[in-house]
């Protein structure tokens, strides 16, 4: 299968994927058929645990609709998303925030989407 | 590993803008180009029938060299469509300096045009849906402007930047395009007017942004031996350098530092010389936080301290350091992309023909291109005769 067509398949399962590297241990995103960090082309799925930092953020107020975050999220396995911050008002999202993730099934294309929660814990 | 040593192997012997500003009413991007072409090569005594080399990217246009050496009607023996966002046209400027050192061709043409003011008011825009695979068009960034935001809202998490150093930026520009007859934006521009614009994508506002506006430009490059018979006074390569290490903003390794670290070692090496020596700098300002990375990655201040750099008009008109005296993509012209217009101002400047915004004994000037989200990175340092 196609690395994107595995992290596609595994999203709409509600799964967070990313691909680690057998030989440097390089936690890959985003998907590909080699290792950017050593060139290797020994790359293993795994799933991640969800849980992540926000790196950055910047919210988006369209005239038309509601306020939005856009965030950048270090996940804890080693990998960065971009992705949104939600079931907070846009504008408290901080950077340093821990942040848990969800998949959410529907987006404006009509695919999943990996979106985080503040994380409580 | 440093390339070639092209110091002083190359110059610019003629540079020119198009129409600039709101024209590009039923006419092309191509049009914008041919006509900048024409004015540069006249500039330097030479015409289309000398070009033999052709450099040049047009959004939109995926086989841009063919489109403009066709409509010139000039028969490159080398062309080079190198097409790396708004830092092409430094690129350009290597590459062309690598070519006539080479012999493979003698007189290089780098053109470049867009209407992108007139389009966005015709349906015309030259972005079209995301290149796919995206990762990041289901999270609906409104790009480039949020990549930059990112870094910005990074930069000022790590640093203490504020929104008032980031707006200092934005009136520094516009108080050099009010020496630029050319400038687009010429009205007096406050802190507090910068940041009461409204907010596009925090932190970032809408005077934070670069201009959007039609326009093209041209330059002109040939080996320096034949440079010295022609018109202008030459203005030669001293250095060059790329790098780039990402093409989206999710992938940058840190959004506080950019590729031009890289890229202007390389171009400092080449040209043995540093910051110190530097008396203008022309670079790529789409979003003020692009300025203020920049300073510091082109070792102008230490990282994080490009806030502190700009504030109190220190990179204005009179201030310690002359940025973007032509106004920048801020205040003077942005059309799609900007990289040619840090090279033509450069240019000038070395010439002494900046009119009312010439510095003094200008004799060395790096131009700075930046393409992408902050992904590539292309330096070039020009210097009179007196600098080699």
């Amino acid at each position: 299968m196609t690395p994107h067509r595995e992290y596609t398949d595994r999203l709409a399962a509600g799964e967070v994927a990313f691909q680690r590297c057998d030989d440097c241990r390089a936690a890959v995103f985003q998907p590909r058929v080699l290792c950017p960090a050593c060139g290797s082309t020994r790359l293993t799925w795994g799933q991640s645990a969800g849980l992540g930092t926000v790196y950055s953020v910047s919210v988006l107020s369209p005239r038309d609709g509601r306020p939005y975050s856009v965030a950048l999220i270090d996940l804890d396995e080693g990998f960065r998303m971009m992705s949104t911050v939600v079931g907070m008002p846009a504008g408290d999202v901080r950077i340093g925030m821990r942040v848990r993730a969800q998949v959410d099934q529907v987006d404006q294309v009509d695919q999943a989407r990996v979106e985080f929660l503040a994380d409580r814990s | 590993m440093s390339g070639p040593d092209l110091r002083g192997a190359a110059a610019i012997v003629g540079v020119a803008e198009s129409d600039l500003g709101e024209v590009g009413q039923d006419r092309y991007a191509i049009e914008l180009a041919a006509q900048a072409s024409v004015a540069a090569l006249a500039e330097a005594g030479l015409t289309t029938r000398d070009v033999d080399g052709l450099f040049c990217a047009i959004a939109g246009r995926g086989m841009a060299p063919l489109d403009v050496a066709e409509y010139l009607g000039v028969r490159p023996r080398y062309t080079d469509g190198t097409m790396v966002g708004g830092s092409s046209f430094v690129s350009h400027l290597h590459h062309a300096a690598l070519a006539v050192a080479a012999g493979a061709c003698d007189v290089a043409l780098i053109a470049y045009g867009s209407t992108a003011r007139s389009d966005s008011g015709r349906g015309r825009l030259p972005t079209g849906p995301p290149e796919l695979p995206s990762y990041e068009a289901a999270y609906r960034p409104r790009m480039p402007v949020t990549g930059y935001a990112l870094a910005a809202a990074r930069h000022m998490y790590q640093y203490g930047t504020t929104r008032t150093q980031l707006a200092e930026v934005a009136v520094a520009a516009r108080r050099w395009a009010m020496l630029n007859p050319k400038a687009f934006a010429r009205d007096p521009l406050t802190i507090e007017d910068v940041l009461a614009s409204r907010v596009i994508s925090s932190p970032l506002s809408a005077l934070d942004c670069c201009l959007v506006t039609d326009g093209g430009g041209a330059v002109v490059v040939t080996r320096a031996d034949r440079a010295r018979d022609l018109p202008r006074p030459p203005v030669y390569l001293l250095g060059a350098g790329e790098a780039h290490w990402h093409r989206t903003i999710a992938q940058m390794p840190d959004l506080t530092v950019t590729a031009a670290t890289e890229s202007s070692a390389r171009a400092y090496a080449m040209a043995k010389l540093g910051p110190a020596d530097v008396d203008v700098v022309e670079l790529y300002d789409a979003f003020t936080i692009n300025t203020i990375l920049f300073l510091e990655d082109l070792g102008f201040c230490a990282k994080g301290e490009g806030g502190d750099f700009v504030s109190g008009g220190r990179i204005a008109p009179g201030g310690v350091l002359p940025v973007n005296t032509n106004g920048g993509g801020l205040s003077y012209c942005h059309p799609g992309m900007y990289g040619i217009f840090t090279l033509i101002e450069a240019t000038r400047q070395i010439r002494g023909e900046a009119g009312e915004r010439q510095q003094p004994g200008v004799t060395v000037a790096l131009a700075h291109g930046n393409g992408g989200q902050l992904s590539s990175q292309v330096t070039a340092i020009l210097g009179s005769e007196a600098s080699l």
